[in-house]
């Protein structure tokens, strides 16, 4: 067989059918992620047609959308942003029960971000096709997996039949080469890639990270880049499982155990791509390029190096998004005020990501007027960052430390800023509104959110920290 | 579904890049678990004024506007998000066919499967449309034909799976469940020939 790339192997591994000229392939799914918000409707639909669910033991679910992060109250009660939210988390619990669906709800150790809790488990493994109704799903490709978000009728699909109707998509190589300067990290590169190649450039295509950079980064590294693939277009990325990858899964309660394991690490090694295999299309990036990089548009295709000035507006398209903004082409983004910092999303709300948040925080305080939310991505990196005292380095800093969730990535949970207010985050998206009616967003690391915080205004991380020293 | 054999309006633009899904209906309201009544919600923050009138800026509000259930929008409509909650609401609110010079993988998959037709159309053919909208046209579906008042054609494309479905009203999950034998035989085959996990105990 010709040279096959890791997207080929696992799409040929996954064929209950091949496609045709007049219909779609039918690729059987082996993990299928399920949450409150885009389930309800696919659920209803298999009510009225009479319809099992094929495997419920291969669907987990989570609540983490539209959960509060704050405790319950005095009541009892969860103060949940509405009767809908609330309705929408208790429908969620209602179908898993009557499914025989496993929910990680209020009372597990794995609710969180349905991103964050399948790589905890270790439920997320290498060579698995992966879906979610969830666009994010793509984070699951740092294992080696092919995982990509789905609508609600494909979630109905999935819940049915195991299977989805497909085309197989295209291939697109990322080789990011070279080593990162110090203090720049996975979401500096993610957002310099998106800048290279546009909002619309993976649009058809999965993408596959590789070179001596991606190689080098750490698994929370890997899922915060492959996090973001979709926001380059692409509905999924990944990169070839190794060691790197085999030391994090190996006892995770999911994955596989004893002769299971070492038969599981043989064929997941089979799955890199072989050499010589051809892409469709194919960028080469050298990691050295790579600065601290932020947004300051209205997608996260409108990126810059923290410390270079806003780009002018090339077009009446850019134009408009910098007066939602309220910059200017040619002005310094660091200086600007900041009203609002997050740190959290499935993007950066992992274990690793709150260090290098508190590591700026420690023995600073959160200057005078800004708002600063931490929010851990599961239960467990809660309790696992309580253990190592980082809620008090944020408490102690100013900065609220809360419940796992989505929280302000969408707002869906009442974590909304007001309109006109900047904020400095961690999550994935800089849409109009994402964060609230007007709210003005501009995407980071947790370093230089962190930085932001402090500091009260956008800062140059290097150079703000070096002084501060 | 119900078979969708043509659709035939004047339309209206959006001239805007990068359409994104929160701006076709905001997360806060995704907390519904129906699919019907989401049109009020389509484009909210961009339709309604602060007072919560009509914001007469916003294109699909014009006089000119109203009762077009074709829309020409920049490039890189639906981007974002995979919520289905987007073609949900814009059929609800009376559209009926998106025309771009690029659209989003996901939200074009959710289009389709709910009878809103998503058309790609080459570079200029999609500029004609963006700059001279109010025009009358008529999608043809089996043809896949955008026919213009002046008489002149644009040809686009449409998986033929998915033209079927949208022609006869074809329910895909019900094509799905048609293979159950296969994906019966697909699961005794996976586990003799590749590594598979059982995700819960
Ligand atoms: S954290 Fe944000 S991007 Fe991630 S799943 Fe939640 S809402 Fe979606």
């Amino acid at each position: 067989m010709s040279a096959r790339t890791i997207i080929d192997k696992i799409w040929d591994a996954h064929l209950v059918r091949a496609e045709t000229a007049d219909t779609p392939g039918i690729l059987y799914i082996d993990l299928h992620l399920i949450h409150e918000v885009t389930t309800p409707q696919a659920f209803t639909e298999l009510r009225e047609r009479g319809l099992p669910v094929r495997r419920p033991d291969r669907v987990l679910a989570t609540l983490d959308h539209s959960t509060p992060t704050l405790p319950p109250g005095p009541d009892g009660k969860r103060p949940y942003a509405s009767a809908d939210a609330e309705n929408q988390v208790r429908q969620l619990e209602a179908n898993c029960r009557e499914f025989g669906i496993e929910l990680n709800g209020w009372d597990s150790d794995h609710r969180g971000i349905v991103h964050v809790m399948g790589p905890e488990y270790g439920a997320t493994q290498p060579g698995m096709t992966i879906v979610c109704g969830d666009s994010h799903t793509a984070t699951h490709g740092a294992f080696g997996a092919l995982a990509f978000g789905i609508g609600t009728t494909e979630v109905g699909h999935v819940l049915a039949t195991q299977c989805l109707l497909q085309r197989k998509p295209k291939t697109f190589a990322i080789h990011v080469d070279g080593r990162l300067r110090p203090g720049v990290g996975a979401k500096d590169l993610i957002l310099h890639v998106i800048g290279i190649i546009g909002v619309g450039g993976g649009t058809g295509h999965v993408l596959e990270y590789r070179g001596s950079a991606i190689e080098a980064l750490s698994m929370e590294e890997r899922m915060t880049v492959c996090n973001m693939s979709i926001e380059a277009g692409a509905r999924a990325g990944l990169i070839a499982p190794d060691d790197t990858t085999f030391a994090f899964l190996e006892g995770r309660e999911r994955a596989p155990k004893g002769a299971d394991w070492n038969r599981a690490v043989t064929y997941w090694r089979s799955l890199a791509s072989d050499p010589g295999a051809a892409y469709d299309s194919e960028v080469h990036i050298d990691a050295a390029d790579i600065g601290p990089t932020i947004t300051y548009g209205t997608h996260p295709g409108m990126v810059t190096p923290i410390s270079a000035a806003i780009p002018a507006a090339r077009d009446d398209q850019e134009a408009k998004a910098l007066a939602y903004m309220r910059f200017t082409g040619g002005q310094a983004l660091t200086g600007e005020a900041v009203d609002v910092v997050f740190v959290g999303s499935c993007t950066n709300s992992r274990l690793s990501d709150l260090r290098e948040a508190a590591d700026v925080l420690r023995g600073r305080r959160v200057a005078d007027g800004v708002r600063m939310l931490v929010v851990p991505g599961s239960v467990l990196i809660k309790r696992e960052a309580e253990a190592e005292g980082l809620d008090a380095v944020f408490t102690a800093a100013g900065a609220e430390w809360r419940d796992a969730g989505c929280s302000m990535c969408i707002g869906m949970n009442g974590d909304i800023a007001r309109p006109g207010q900047l904020v400095v985050s961690t999550s994935n998206r800089n849409f109009e509104g994402r964060q609230g009616p007007g709210v003005r967003t501009v995407l980071a690391s947790p370093r230089v959110a962190a930085v932001a915080a402090v500091a009260g205004r956008i800062a140059d991380p290097d150079a703000f920290l070096e002084h501060a020293a | 579904m119900k078979p969708l054999t043509e659709v035939r309006s004047r339309t209206a633009a959006l001239p805007f890049e990068n359409i994104d899904t929160d701006r076709i209906i905001p997360a806060r309201f995704l907390t519904t678990t129906q699919r019907a009544g989401l049109g009020r919600h389509a484009f909210n923050d961009w339709r309604y004024a602060a007072d919560g009138g009509d914001n007469p800026e916003f294109p699909l509000n014009r006089p000119e506007a109203q009762g077009c259930a074709i829309v020409v929008a920049g490039r890189n409509f639906g981007c974002g998000s995979s919520r289905e909650h987007a073609p949900w609401a814009l059929l609800d609110y009376g559209i009926q066919a998106v025309i771009s010079s690029e659209i989003a993988d996901i939200f074009r998959s959710n289009a389709l499967k709910n009878g809103l037709l998503a058309i790609v159309l080459p570079e200029a053919e999609h500029r004609e449309l963006l700059d001279h909208p109010g025009q009358e046209l008529v999608i043809d579906v089996a043809a896949r034909t955008i026919t213009l008042a002046d008489g002149r054609a644009f040809a686009f494309a449409l998986d033929g799976f998915a033209r079927h479905c949208l022609l006869n009203g074809v329910d895909q999950l019900g094509f799905l469940l048609d293979a159950g034998a296969e994906i019966d035989a697909y699961e005794q085959r996976a586990q003799d020939t590749r590594y598979t996990v059982e995700t819960a105990a």
